[in-house]
């Protein structure tokens, strides 16, 4: 029996049968990459070949090939280290929280995501590893290992190392998470695979699958609960990340606000790196008649409710240093001195990737428009990581003695380690996305029949 | 190698089939080896009478050893081991114990409970899994009936099953 409904739009349109999306997604794995698909991975292994010679300059001759200085002690390393692990927040929404609300739209998306989650952290890690300057020390600064400075430990007061706790744990549970995901699709690619190499290779990540009704009884629940430990876990790793500024004395940084609106500014963020990559897949590999209209117009209202919620969080932070009338308030990242101080180019351009230029989605005609959607996506992307510029360089510029402050200006360096992760993101992405199937085949054919726009 | 077990299988294409055959299947007295799906298919391990798993206490389990494991670390490296004054709070209060206590109790728990999971349903790298039909990872579901562990012969047995809405009836030796 098909069930159509005239208040749901279809998840799955092009009336699709169940083995139809089993053709669908593995062809992509199964056939020769695309030109496109080779040009992509050549642009990002280009641009992850220029950065690993920053990074390589920067581990030989230590972070002083940064442009540091005695006053801006953080600045791009940091803004880079919270980019990145905002914009991993949405995979582990769309997959966890939306799952246990129930929501049938992640399906086609939820897959995807991950990847990007993981992918995203990965390059987040760079960051507080590289800025430790002396890498292969960062192991016993950052774990509670016994080392060679006698039994001294680490500081778990300390937010710096919360964060490390945060990070890995994020990092593995969203991969445990993914990869339980990816057990049934690669025994369905596997018992396709015609030639030796992909059934040796989907025969081991597979892990000998067989869809037996007694192990997706168990899974299920495994999913779900993944979903129930993975929820607090979105919220808490942006928490602590906010922690690492909240807990501080310096103007602009030691605010209360900072949990909920960095929670909310990593999804925004988030889902604006899923719709980017999303509408690329969706021409590249052919899945128009997965990821939908109704599914982009979905991610674009979390954007908007998300987005909203930043602009409050922005206007609080504006009104509140004004109205507290402490004089050092006057320079941190949202307020007059900001507007229209030396940072003030920073501070504008937050102002309109991050709360004018998205506002247009309120319109549905713009949220529901592919290209429209695809260029405020990437504003977004760019003003979130003004974002956290503007907090970290702006607020340490202007400090409490006048005497010291001072402008920052990034090297080669600092954006050649930018680039290094931008390159790793991609080509990790693109190799996903040729070898790994891109849609979740088994959740998407449990809803083919109630969801898709088949007639019978 | 001569094959020991042999199954009878039906091969169906709906999930609604598939959930009224299972019952059909059963009142008429033929025990189901078990079913091979896609997709996890809604209500079918409450039909082949399967009790709910016991998963989410290994999670608690691993949960609460991951606290006690985080509580247990923090304060006796920093109360016992090597007390140092830091900002001058206390050597071993719980506030600032409780991140890392939280984020060790959830990587234990999901760790712990995938790790059973793997194990209990014999889920390994190199695995190689008894496939009774290999459409069943694509379009199709499969029930096996094991010949062995039923009184009724096989002709009867291919008779229930495809008066039961099954598109095929096959046979299966392992």
């Amino acid at each position: 029996m098909q069930v159509t409904s005239s208040v749901r739009e279809p998840l799955v349109t092009g009336g699709k049968t169940v083995h139809d999306v089993t053709e669908d997604i593995c062809r992509q794995v199964e056939g020769k990459p695309s030109k496109s698909w080779m040009l992509g991975i050549a642009v990002s292994l280009v641009a992850l070949l220029i950065g690993a010679y920053a990074v390589f300059m920067l581990v030989w001759e230590g972070i002083g090939v940064w442009g540091l200085n005695k006053t801006i002690g953080w600045a791009w390393d940091i803004t880079n280290f919270v980019w990145w692990v905002g914009i991993g927040h949405a995979g582990t929404l769309i997959s966890a929280i939306l799952l246990l609300f129930r929501q049938k739209w992640r399906m086609s998306i939820n897959r995807a995501a991950e990847a990007m989650t993981i992918f995203a952290v990965i390059c987040a890690a760079c960051f507080p590893g590289l800025h430790m300057g002396r890498l292969w020390l960062g192991f016993y600064w950052a774990l509670p290992l016994p080392n060679t400075f006698g039994s001294l430990w680490v500081n778990f007061n300390s937010p710096l190392l919360w964060d490390v706790f945060a990070i890995s744990t994020y990092f593995t549970v969203s991969l445990v998470f993914w990869y339980i995901g990816l057990i049934p699709d690669f025994a369905s690619i596997r018992d396709r695979a015609t030639n030796k190499i992909s059934k040796m290779v989907y025969g081991t990540l597979s892990f000998g699958w067989d869809g037996a009704a007694k192990t997706w009884g168990r899974y299920e629940f495994v999913a779900l609960i993944l979903a129930g430990l993975a929820t607090p876990l979105v919220l808490s790793v942006h928490t602590i990340v906010s922690f690492d500024f909240a807990t501080s004395v310096i103007p602009g940084w030691h605010s209360t606000i900072f949990p909920p609106y960095f929670v909310a500014g990593a999804i925004f963020s988030g889902f604006a790196m899923v719709l980017t990559l999303l509408l690329i897949a969706r021409k590249l590999l052919k899945l128009e008649d997965y990821i939908t209209r109704e599914h982009v117009e979905l991610m674009n209202i979390i954007i908007i409710v998300t987005g909203g919620v930043v602009a409050i969080a922005y206007a609080t932070e504006f009104f509140i240093g004004w109205y507290t009338g402490v004089e050092y308030e006057n320079y941190t990242y949202m307020s007059y001195g900001a507007a229209t101080g030396p940072y003030a180019w920073a501070f504008w351009a937050l102002i309109i990737c991050n709360i004018i230029i998205p506002g247009t989605l309120w319109f549905k005609q713009i949220r529901t428009n592919f290209i429209t959607s695809f260029i405020i996506s990437i504003v977004i992307n760019i003003g979130m990581w003004f974002e956290r510029f503007d907090i970290i360089v702006m607020c340490l510029s202007r400090d409490y003695l006048p005497s010291s402050w001072a402008m920052f200006y990034p090297t080669i360096y600092d954006v050649g380690v930018y680039v290094f992760t931008l390159g790793l993101f991609f080509t990790l992405f693109l190799l996903f996305s040729k070898f790994f199937p891109v849609i979740n085949m088994a959740e998407v054919k449990s809803i083919i029949k109630s969801s898709s726009s088949k007639k019978n | 190698m001569e094959s020991n077990k042999h199954f009878v299988l039906g091969i169906y294409d709906d999930e609604d089939v598939l959930l009224s055959a299972v019952r059909k299947v059963k009142e008429s007295g033929v025990k189901i080896h078990e079913v091979y799906t896609p997709f996890p298919v809604h209500g079918l391990d409450e039909e082949l009478g399967y009790k709910r798993t016991r998963l989410p206490i290994v999670a608690f389990l691993f949960g609460l050893l991951g606290t006690t494991l985080a509580l247990t670390m923090q304060i006796w490296m920093l109360g016992y081991d090597w007390p140092m004054i830091i900002g001058g709070k206390n050597f071993a209060s719980l506030p600032p114990f409780i991140p890392v206590t939280f984020e060790l109790t959830v990587l234990l728990s999901a760790l712990g409970m995938v790790g059973t999971f793997m194990i209990i349903s014999n889920l390994k790298p190199y695995g190689k899994p008894r496939l009774m039909d290999k459409r069943c990872t694509d379009d199709k579901h499969v029930m096996a009936i094991d010949l062995a562990k039923n009184d009724l012969s096989q002709d009867d047995i291919k008779s229930i099953i495809g008066d039961s809405g099954a598109q095929e009836v096959n046979l299966k030796d392992f």
